[in-house]
């Protein structure tokens, strides 16, 4: 009966503290209180969701109509393993970067923005719940939106001529994608008639064993992953991603690399499985396309990961790498190819909020210089950042207990089944490779000049929060690694759940 | 052999990483004077070797050619993408169901019960107004979200940043002294507008009453007749942005701020959410909520759709108010 209702209040909650945020006093931090306390009480429901759900008793997961009305004429949310893992994580790692950056969200932005900020994180969080458990497509469009616009004025927060110029960068790019989402979602409500995603999965069925519409269905299909492809920055779509996660303050760099990316991964997901189902995927050729493209980001990602200077850009063309192999997963198009992407999702959402809050804990011992030639000795200013960084770095590269290691393997072993074992096992290996050659140098530079770096370097000891904060990330890093196939079971039943 | 290996192999490192002193960091040894006999002159500079790194060599490629070439492959590349996708699109819309025809998909058994029993389910007359505010609210909650989300962002970045400034040489230098100026600093944009403008005034003293009364009926009719929250919403806001041409943003101030603006807009999304928080969920754990639809056709009927169509009224009118007033002046 709770657990029941966990989905939509975790999304009613968030709305409404976005929603009385901007009433609240600035005294005593009130609006960042609020913001995290609301964000680990739903963390501690998606929990509590994840315990109720993983011993089923009755059925892996419920739809919750939302109001008086079933689903197809009302919305409807729909709760399984995966939908509540994904949440529990998000909300992980949103209060961690929040906690993690509070003071150098102190030093960019002034006292009213932050308030603000406060809002959009607010609205962010909610707007990813909301992408996790809808069940009905035009739902999802509407959080597409909130979302956008949220992480648009994230970017934006810090106010810099960089940012700007980002942020409008980051703001044309995805409301062409949020434009072709819409599109396609109304070619698709067109051909079949419905925004329960159920109800279009059955229409999609009959349409395409009376072979009608395949063009349409086709095209319609490519809009939408195009769409959500440049929201969630695959490979040729994602050149607004460098700019607007290097140059804004590092709790939006960690919540947009960490978390807003996933959202809309997990909605591509959600639609090529309940939507138009593996099978449909196949036969119009997305999964190759797919493929192909998480294949490039792969490479590309950290080729141009290796030309950056500035340590936060080096991270954030990382990310579009990480992606790649998030989107490889799905690309293999088998449930089990699915649970490694997702597991990929989890890694990544824990691991790229650290190393942004390393890198901007590092920076900031540097006289909040970002070129790595300026890093050098960081680590003996700021030891937590330092290894944070390196517990990242090593993640990123995939070292045997840590996180990176066990999505890297998992897709490994679900590329097996495929047929296209080849190119995947090519792509992480040379992917892997390049990955160690941008992060080890980087590693290296916070750890020479050990001398230097004591005699210049005085800066006041990072707060109680900041090692907290990196303590914890450490330990989740070192959890996902050692502990996942656990974590994979889960994840492997509630994508079944889910198609 | 192993020497001439070698020395292509080094030939080959040098063309790859570049090698010797860069021209601009060699220090040249000093001239020879100049009129010793006998000597060879141009000792002074021994044959130089510097090879160019591949990566210099791209970019003086890069700045030469590439930018060039570039520049006219993006343009002719851009056009062709759109043409493609145009005739893609074109394409498919030919493809689709016809257009108005009865049996397309999308008339089926939602589109039926709406049109049957939504005016006695939701006790609307008015079936968008249901389908939007009882049948799928929480699409609408989101959409008002939406409007909320992009006034703060736009509040954050062209308000609330330019507070506590004081700035009296500007004072001087455009001549206002307007006191919403004076408490608050100067606006980016100074919007001028003229005091005595006899004919905009006589018509918006006309006007600017009609078209309040008018959203205001299109709001409370809302679930009534064609019109909502949305659309009324919008022409109040057209009142508010006539009265600040007409009479000066200061008249506005009086009774529209910056604390007007986040105070109703949270309120009415406050009463939003807390409403249909209640209806949302005694509707999922199929508990009676008690909210009486009444008789179709009255002006209190349709349960909560008329409080919910007052409230998206309010945030519409007040963030697209705000809006004009940011962009115009930089401030609310």
């Amino acid at each position: 009966m709770i657990a029941f209702n966990i989905p939509f209040f975790s999304i009613f909650i968030m709305m409404f503290g976005a929603i009385i945020t901007p009433l609240l006093p600035l005294k005593k931090r009130l609006p960042e209180k609020l913001l995290c306390w609301l964000i680990a009480i739903i963390g501690i429901f998606s929990a509590y969701l994840i315990f109720e759900l993983s011993y089923p008793v009755l059925q892996p997961g419920f739809n919750y109509p939302v109001g008086h009305y079933p689903a197809p004429w009302g919305n409807e949310l729909r709760a399984g393993l995966l939908e509540a893992i994904l949440s529990f994580v998000f909300c992980v790692a949103m209060l961690l970067s929040v906690l993690g950056n509070f003071s150098s969200t102190h030093e960019d932005i002034t006292p009213k923005r932050r308030q603000i900020f406060c809002v959009l994180v607010n609205l962010l969080m909610a707007s990813l719940l909301a992408l996790t458990y809808t069940n009905d497509i035009f739902t999802a469009y509407v959080f597409i939106e909130i979302n956008t616009i949220a992480a648009c004025a994230i970017v934006a927060v810090k106010e810099s001529p960089e940012t700007i110029r980002a942020a409008l960068r980051y703001m044309i790019m995805s409301l062409v994608g949020s434009g072709l989402v819409l599109i396609s979602i109304c070619l698709l409500y067109g051909l079949t008639g419905h925004l329960l995603m159920q109800n279009m999965h059955n229409s999609i069925l009959e349409l395409v064993k009376t072979n009608r519409y395949i063009l349409p269905l086709t095209v319609s299909l490519a809009l939408i992953t195009v769409g959500l492809g440049i929201k969630s920055a695959l490979y040729p779509f994602a050149l607004w991603l460098p700019d607007a996660h290097a140059s804004s303050t590092n709790a939006s760099s960690a919540i947009l690399s960490g978390l807003v990316l996933k959202g809309h991964i997990f909605l591509i997901i959600k639609i090529f499985v309940r939507v138009f189902g593996l099978n449909v995927i196949k036969l119009l050729g997305m999964d190759t396309v797919i493929f192909t493209l998480g294949l490039v980001a792969m490479i590309m990602g950290s080729v141009h990961a290796l030309r950056q200077i500035n340590i936060k850009r080096m991270i954030a063309w990382s990310s579009v790498a990480q992606v790649g192999y998030i989107f490889l997963g799905l690309g293999l198009n088998s449930p089990e190819g699915i649970a490694a992407g997702c597991l990929h999702i989890i890694v990544h959402a824990c691991v790229k909020p650290m190393l942004f809050t390393a890198a901007g804990g590092l920076s900031s011992a540097a006289d909040h210089k970002k070129g790595l030639h300026d890093l050098m000795g960081t680590f003996y200013a700021n030891k937590w950042a330092g290894l944070g960084l390196i517990a990242g770095a090593c993640s990123m590269m995939g070292i045997p207990g840590f996180a990176g290691f066990a999505s890297k393997l998992s897709l490994t072993l679900a590329s097996f089944d495929s047929s296209l074992i080849i190119w995947s096992l090519a792509g992480l290996a040379v992917s892997s490779v390049l990955n160690a050659l941008y992060y080890v140098p980087a590693v290296i530079v916070i750890l020479t000049g050990k001398k230097e770096a004591e005699n210049k370097i005085k800066i006041p000891e990072p707060s109680g929060s900041y090692k907290t904060v990196m303590g914890i990330f450490i330990g989740i890093n070192f959890y996902l690694g050692l502990f996942c196939v656990p974590l994979l079971r889960l994840i492997t039943g509630g994508v079944n759940f889910l198609g | 052999m192993r020497e001439d290996i070698k020395d292509l192999l080094n030939k080959f490192f040098n063309w790859i990483i570049g090698n010797g002193p860069r021209p601009e960091n060699e220090i040249l040894p000093p001239e020879p004077p100049p009129d010793l006999p006998f000597t060879r002159r141009n000792s002074g500079r021994k044959s130089r070797f510097h090879e160019a790194s591949i990566n210099e060599r791209y970019n003086e490629w890069v700045e030469l050619h590439g930018l060039h070439i570039f520049s006219s492959l993006y343009t002719w590349m851009s056009v062709l993408t759109c043409l493609v996708i145009i005739l893609l699109l074109l394409i498919t819309v030919t493809e689709l169901p016809p257009f108005g025809d009865e049996h397309n998909p999308a008339n089926n058994e939602v589109v039926l019960r709406y049109i049957k029993t939504g005016a006695r389910e939701t006790g609307a007359k008015n079936i968008v107004a249901g389908m939007i505010l009882d049948y799928r609210a929480f699409d609408t909650f989101g959409e008002s979200a939406v409007l909320f989300t992009a006034a703060v962002s736009v509040l954050m970045l062209l308000g609330a940043s330019r507070r506590n400034r004081t700035c009296e040489k500007n004072i001087f230098k455009f001549g206002i002294t307007s006191k919403s100026f004076l408490q608050r600093g100067p606006p980016l944009r100074v919007h001028i507008y003229r005091q005595d403008d006899m004919i905009l005034r006589g018509i918006a003293s006309i006007s600017i009453p009609t078209i309040l009364v008018m959203g205001c009926a299109i709001i409370i009719n809302g679930h009534l007749t064609p019109g909502g929250g949305f659309s009324g919403g919008a022409v109040l806001s057209t009142a508010l942005i006539l009265a600040a041409n007409a009479y000066g943003f200061d008249h506005v101030h009086y009774f529209f701020n910056e604390r007007t603006f986040i105070f109703s807009s949270s309120g009415s999304l406050i009463i939003y959410a807390l409403a249909k928080g209640y209806s949302f969920f005694t509707g999922a754990n199929h508990i009676p909520s008690g909210i009486p639809t009444g008789t179709i056709g009255n002006i209190l009927s349709g349960g909560l759709i008329l409080p919910l169509n007052i409230c998206v009224g309010i945030v519409v009118a007040g963030t697209l108010y705000s809006f004009y007033a940011l962009f115009s002046e930089g401030d609310i």
